[in-house]
């Protein structure tokens, strides 16, 4: 099983320190981890870090690895139009840095992915005239043709529909049990990562405040000092946790 | 398999766009070697090709000394600069980069203008090619230029294309100040350049022209698939795994050279590296195993039809082929885009 630690992990952004000291347990396969933290915390920053865009001080250690490249990245949707059919920019983020001939297991990957997300009638559309969630699906589609072990997503249901999030997140939280995959999302909804995340990460500020199971992290006094929020954290009748939100917390004097 | 199905379909609409632009530019070559002030049937010239000892010796020398080269030229400038605009507009990310409005021609026409009006040549050898190599000399520098200014930080796309547009202000008016030093016939022979002429042609710089544009392609065509990812935008292409700064670098270098290989030996053709890449955009998509391909066609073709109108409008007369490109191609390209064919960027 795949496996990812951080240590003291660092990066800045044209001159300005975005995070740094950001360590973790190591994170195993299988789990679906929620990355926390309000606007500008250093979340996507993080994601680019990790996935080797960005340089600075600190360790990245992936332990398990079996694949030649073995982290995908789906960055927010940047609002790009090309010229290609859904389909073929799906084969696309499969396609790099392999040779120019398609062969037909990456035409099987590409239909599983349709499939999986259930996107298979949007194959021939162009990109460029999606709705912004359909985009989003696509996106997330172009991460998994890469058959990754280690996924990062940055907001992928930001542009969803309610139902669509719900599918979405249900999928990932599928494939962590059914593939061994470790996957980080990037989310501002605390009730989905309360829903469906294993584990929670809290950023904020630059430094990591909260590390650990979901239901141990997302607490009052978290989302109080993280937030800003009044909010607590109880079951609904089916015993899931929900987020209950009481207001803005009273700003320090 | 309905996806496999659905991309063999795709592919095989593509291949046969393909057969019919190179169908096209055979025809469009035939009809250019007919044409000039011994017509000839296009069954004469097809004779002529196949069996060049079967012909008359004066038709033979006609076909293959005189109008091959031009003929030639004009395809294989036609290809080079759409190639050069298709990949400037896929490395800046930017539908109005091409080799003219990135300021290479005007650098080009100010290099030749150097030497047609003062004599000044950047490089002291090679003497007999001196218009040539100060053009190339100085597209290559504009180039250089802009690469520099790429390599900024927070240095946008479009701010890239804005300096583009400055250097060929900047050069056009430096071109103006030589022409007002300059003396009357200098005048004439840099106005007469800068509408670009195929008539400058000659197997030797075909020769070089050739050679520059099949290095070229396979070291494009090779990066097929990290170019295609770059029109997914900077964040994305980054995150399938591509290396966009060595990218841009390398696509910079090799289409500079294309475009300053072909705005020097034949003048300043500034329409083709713009529209030639969009017509094939909209005919291909963006996939440039296809689109490269596609893009060379396209550009060669419409040089190549270029060539065959400057000698059909006025019988006689050889009409600049910037001048032709320009005046039928940019309606042409109008209606192309009003008329919504296709998505084009």
């Amino acid at each position: 099983m795949v496996s990812l630690q951080l240590t003291d992990l660092g990066a800045a952004y044209r001159g300005h320190k975005v995070f740094a000291e950001i360590s973790t347990p190591a994170l195993q396969g299988g789990q679906l981890v929620a990355l926390l933290g309000p606007n500008g915390a250093g979340k996507s920053t993080l994601f680019r870090r990790i996935f080797g865009l960005l340089s600075g001080p600190g360790q990245i250690r992936i332990e398990g690895a079996t694949a030649a490249r073995p982290i995908a990245y789906m960055p927010q949707d940047n609002g790009a139009r090309p010229v290609l059919s859904v389909y073929e920019s799906i084969l696309l983020a499969r396609m790099q840095g392999r040779r120019l001939k398609v062969l037909p297991e990456d035409h099987a990957e590409v239909e599983r992915v349709l499939n999986l997300l259930s996107i298979t009638h949007l194959r021939g559309h162009n990109v460029g005239d999606l709705s912004g969630g359909q985009r989003q699906m696509v996106n997330a589609a172009q991460a998994l043709a890469q058959q990754p072990q280690i996924l990062l997503m940055d907001e992928p249901t930001s542009a969803l529909d309610l139902s669509r999030q719900i599918d979405l997140m249900s999928l990932l939280h599928r494939l962590t049990r059914e593939q061994g995959l470790l996957i980080i999302v990037a989310m501002h909804d605390l009730g989905h990562a309360l829903r469906f995340a294993d584990a929670a990460m809290v950023v904020n500020r630059g430094r990591m405040v909260a590390c650990g199971p979901t239901h141990g992290v997302v607490t009052a006094n978290l989302l109080r000092e993280v937030f800003e929020v009044e909010a607590r954290v109880e079951p609904c009748s089916k015993g899931t946790p929900q987020l209950v939100v009481e207001g803005r917390a009273a700003q320090p004097a | 398999m309905a996806g496999r199905d659905f991309y063999r379909a795709l592919v095989i609409r593509r291949q046969l766009i393909l057969v019919a632009l190179a169908a096209a530019l055979v025809l469009s070559l035939c009809t250019d070697l007919a044409l000039g002030p011994a017509r000839y049937s296009l069954s004469e010239v097809v004779t002529a090709l196949l069996r060049p000892g079967s012909v008359d010796e004066r038709v033979r020398v006609i076909l293959w000394e005189i109008r091959m080269p031009v003929a030639l030229m004009a395809m294989t400038v036609g290809a080079s600069l759409s190639i050069a605009g298709m990949q400037m507009q896929t490395i800046l990310n930017n539908p109005l980069a091409s080799p003219f409005t990135l300021g290479i021609s005007a650098g080009a026409g100010f290099g030749a203008a150097l030497a047609l009006a003062f004599g000044v040549a950047l490089f002291p050898f090679a003497i007999e090619y001196v218009i040539p190599v100060n053009a190339f000399l100085m597209a290559m520098l504009t180039s250089l230029a802009i690469y520099g200014l790429s390599l900024r930080r927070g240095v946008s796309s479009e701010t890239i294309v804005l300096l583009g547009i400055a250097l060929v202000f900047i050069f056009n008016a430096l071109m103006s100040l030589i022409q007002f030093f300059a003396s009357q016939q200098a005048v004439a022979a840099v106005v007469f350049w800068t509408m670009g002429s195929l008539t400058k042609a000659t197997w030797p710089k075909l020769w070089i022209s050739l050679a520059v544009l099949a290095l070229s392609v396979p070291l494009l065509t090779r990066r097929g698939w990290a170019l295609t990812a770059m029109r997914l935008g900077d964040a994305k292409a980054e995150s399938i795994g591509v290396k966009l700064r060595s990218l841009r670098l390398e696509v910079l270098v090799i289409v500079s050279l294309l475009a300053s290989i072909s705005v020097s030996f034949v003048g300043t053709i500034g329409f083709v590296g713009l529209v030639g890449p969009h017509i094939a955009r909209m005919l291909l998509g963006e996939d440039q195993r296809f689109l490269l391909p596609g893009a060379a066609l396209a550009g060669a073709l419409i040089l190549s039809v270029g060539s065959v109108l400057s000698k059909m409008i006025i019988p006689g007369t050889v009409i600049p082929i910037g001048i032709i490109t320009s005046i039928v191609g940019i309606p042409f390209f109008l209606y192309l885009i009003l008329s919504r064919r296709g998505a084009s960027w």
